[in-house]
């Protein structure tokens, strides 16, 4: 934890520091994210997917991202994976993965560590999964590009990281095509094919939101053991709060592709600092709540990304944009550090925010 | 057995249009008769058909003999001489004096041999070039290709036919001329047809191909294959292309039934001796019986393709095959 803090508290200076990204000091983290930018030009403008986004992330650890559809959050997880096509995504900035710079590598280098080094569970496990071929066959071959064995020891190393994500018979479904698996099945055979390199970083792109609650607790205490297990950094991608509070160390809060809020799962449940996090914490349903009680959906929608806001991207939908003179509408707020290992992007009152957060958000929780 | 139902469908309709459609329109029996006979008949030839299709009989029974001469074979008596026709008996044509199954069996090999040729040639190259145009959107090759392709579909095989027949063989003899009788015949004199043929095929499967690899490609399951560290190449060819070629799979399995029952212009063009110039040579002779058995033979070959496609697609697709 105090080694993350030293890195976080350093990040704005290296940043500064080096712009261009080519003479920077090499990561003190596992995971290190400077200042990423991941941009599509259209016909319609350019689409900043990705504005600016810093965040460092331990072994072990599990940092969890959260804000609406559109926020940034899944091109972040595509981009940490060097998937973007170059063709049409402009990516630049640093993503440090194991001392290996995933923006500036050759394609090949940052290939060879996908699936072995780092690797992901996708949304939607139906469409994840190539139907034509066996589950088995799929973890076999995530298993043989980075591991030299026969077909036979892939298979029953297929066999065993099946059974070890609880795959009842594991031997006969091995053989069993993706719509065979039932929904909870064939998200826990793509956590077997993500895990079956033994990552150091996982990265979950919403792996629950497909399943029904009962499943969603069992993979996530699933990913939570294979953590301990394999002692992998996970990077959880998600909308849904409960997810984050259950699994994550840190959170990350994004909104119009940059973070606004950057805090430890307490702080940002308990003490949150910026208005859009309020939000999201009051549209969250609660079983210790009334049940008379109506949720407080943020008002609006997300600003597109092509035009974002000039000043706060949040401002329009803000709650509390009276409160500051007008700031908000030319001047964007930084991502500072307001508390230990607490940062958030607003520009009122560090004060004026504590109080509000006790007097008006807190108790309509 | 839904192909055997098929069959009979379609010898009801062949059945139809060559008995039933010129009974309604007023033709005697002993006019049809005569349209079997060829050009001129004697009148114990006539008797013979009439007696063979029971065109004097009611209609059912005329089916019933018509089926059972397929089945079962048949005879003709023509008053001069018995003429035996084996199962399947497709008819005998009395221009030639053959039975008209033995006819197509003669045939056959050029049409398979043209159509065998073609497939291969066209297959390799539109798949090819559709991939890569899929892969290089945009790009020069891309458009090149597609320009070449929507020449290839738009130029029919009597005019690239003919025009290579007149450039390749004969002006510049880069070729030899085009000459294929049978199965002991050098099958790479029908190079050329094989080119022609493939030219206008390929084109249409280089743009399925592209269509249908431009679709797969944004598919999840390829970013999971990417996202797994595959290398590109695996990641094209065993993700990509193995879901793009199912459907394409059905379009040739169509394709190839039909131009088994005769590439008609080609053969013409290249004047092979093949079924559809069996089938063409019979409705210039107003020879019906070939007529009506070529008819047969291209049916049940389209009707056998299907079957074999879609047999193919339970191999080729699990989820056709649990459900």
């Amino acid at each position: 934890m105090g080694d993350k803090r030293v890195a976080r508290g350093r990040r704005p200076e290296l940043v500064d520091d080096a712009p261009g990204g080519a003479a920077s000091a090499p990561p003190s983290s596992f995971v290190e994210v400077r200042d990423l930018r991941i941009h599509f030009p259209t016909d319609d403008g350019i689409v900043k997917s990705v504005d600016g986004l810093s965040f460092a992330l331990e072994r072990g650890r599990t940092l969890g991202i959260v804000g609406e559809s559109g926020s940034g959050k899944s091109v972040t997880s595509l981009g940490i994976l060097g998937l973007h096509n170059r063709r049409n995504a402009r990516v630049s900035g640093e993503i440090w993965v194991g001392g290996t710079d995933i923006v500036g590598a050759d394609p090949e280098t940052v290939r060879k560590l996908r699936g072995r080094t780092m690797s992901m569970i996708f949304q939607d496990p139906l469409s994840s999964m190539h139907p034509f071929y066996t589950v088995g066959k799929q973890i076999v071959e995530a298993y043989r590009v980075h591991n030299d064995v026969s077909k036979q020891v892939a298979r029953k190393h297929a066999i065993d990281m099946l059974g070890r994500v609880g795959i009842p018979n594991p031997a006969k479904r091995v053989d069993d095509y993706p719509h065979q698996f039932s929904g909870g099945m064939r998200q826990r055979a793509m956590i077997a094919m993500a895990l079956s390199c033994d990552p150091e970083l996982l990265i979950a792109d919403e792996p629950t939101t497909a399943l029904d609650v009962t499943v969603q607790a069992q993979i996530l205490d699933l990913l939570r053991d294979l953590q301990q297990e394999f002692n992998s950094a996970i990077i959880m991608i998600t909308h849904d709060l409960g997810v984050v509070a259950e699994l994550s160390d840190d959170i990350l809060v994004m909104y119009g592709g940059r973070a606004v809020e950057y805090a430890s799962v307490d702080d940002a449940f308990h003490r949150p600092l910026h208005p859009y996090t309020w939000g999201l914490l009051g549209s969250m349903p609660r079983l210790d709540r009334e049940r008379t009680a109506r949720l407080n959906p943020i008002k609006g929608s997300p600003p597109s990304l092509i035009n974002v806001p000039q000043g706060c991207a949040f401002n329009p939908r803000c709650a509390f944009r009276d409160l500051n003179d007008g700031r908000s509408e030319t001047e964007r707020p930084e991502l500072v550090e307001l508390e230990p290992g607490h940062q958030a992007a607003c520009h009122l009152p560090l004060d004026k925010r504590r109080e509000l957060w006790e007097s008006e958000i807190r108790p309509k929780l | 057995m839904g192909a055997v139902g098929l069959l009979l469908i379609i010898s009801a309709v062949t059945f139809g249009i060559f008995f039933l459609v010129p009974k309604a329109a007023g033709v005697t029996s002993d006019d049809l008769a005569a349209r079997f006979a060829g050009k001129t008949p004697d009148a114990a030839t006539l008797e013979a058909i009439k007696d063979r299709f029971a065109l004097d009989e009611p209609v059912p029974v005329q089916y019933g003999k018509y089926i059972k001469s397929i089945v079962a074979g048949d005879t003709y008596d023509t008053g001069v001489e018995t003429i035996d026709c084996p199962a399947p008996c497709l008819g005998y044509s009395f221009r030639t004096n053959q039975p008209v199954f033995d006819e197509i069996v003669d045939r056959a090999p050029v049409t398979f041999m043209i159509a065998i040729g073609a497939a291969v040639l066209w297959l390799l190259a539109g798949i090819t070039i559709g991939v890569v145009s899929a892969l290089r959107r945009g790009s020069v090759i891309d458009r090149v290709s597609m320009g070449i392709a929507l020449a290839g579909v738009s130029l029919p095989v009597f005019f690239t036919g003919l025009l290579s027949l007149a450039f390749v063989v004969h002006r510049w003899q880069l070729l030899p001329e085009v000459n294929y009788r049978g199965f002991s015949d050098n099958p790479f004199s029908l190079l050329l047809p094989w080119i022609c043929l493939a030219f206008l095929y390929a084109a249409l499967y280089a743009r399925l191909t592209r269509a249908g690899m431009l679709e797969t490609m944004n598919e999840d399951y390829i970013r999971t294959a990417r996202a797994k560290g595959l290398p590109e190449r695996t990641v094209v060819v065993k993700h990509g292309l193995r879901a793009t070629l199912t459907p394409i799979m059905t379009v040739f399995g169509l394709d190839f039934g039909l131009l088994l029952g005769g590439a008609i212009i080609t053969e013409r063009t290249f004047s092979l001796p093949g079924i559809g110039q069996l089938a063409l040579d019979g409705i210039y002779q107003s020879d019906l019986p070939v007529v009506l058995g070529a008819t047969m033979v291209v049916a049940l070959f389209v009707v056998l393709a299907n079957l074999i496609v879609d047999i193919l697609y339970g191999v080729v697709d699990p989820r056709v095959r649990h459900s």
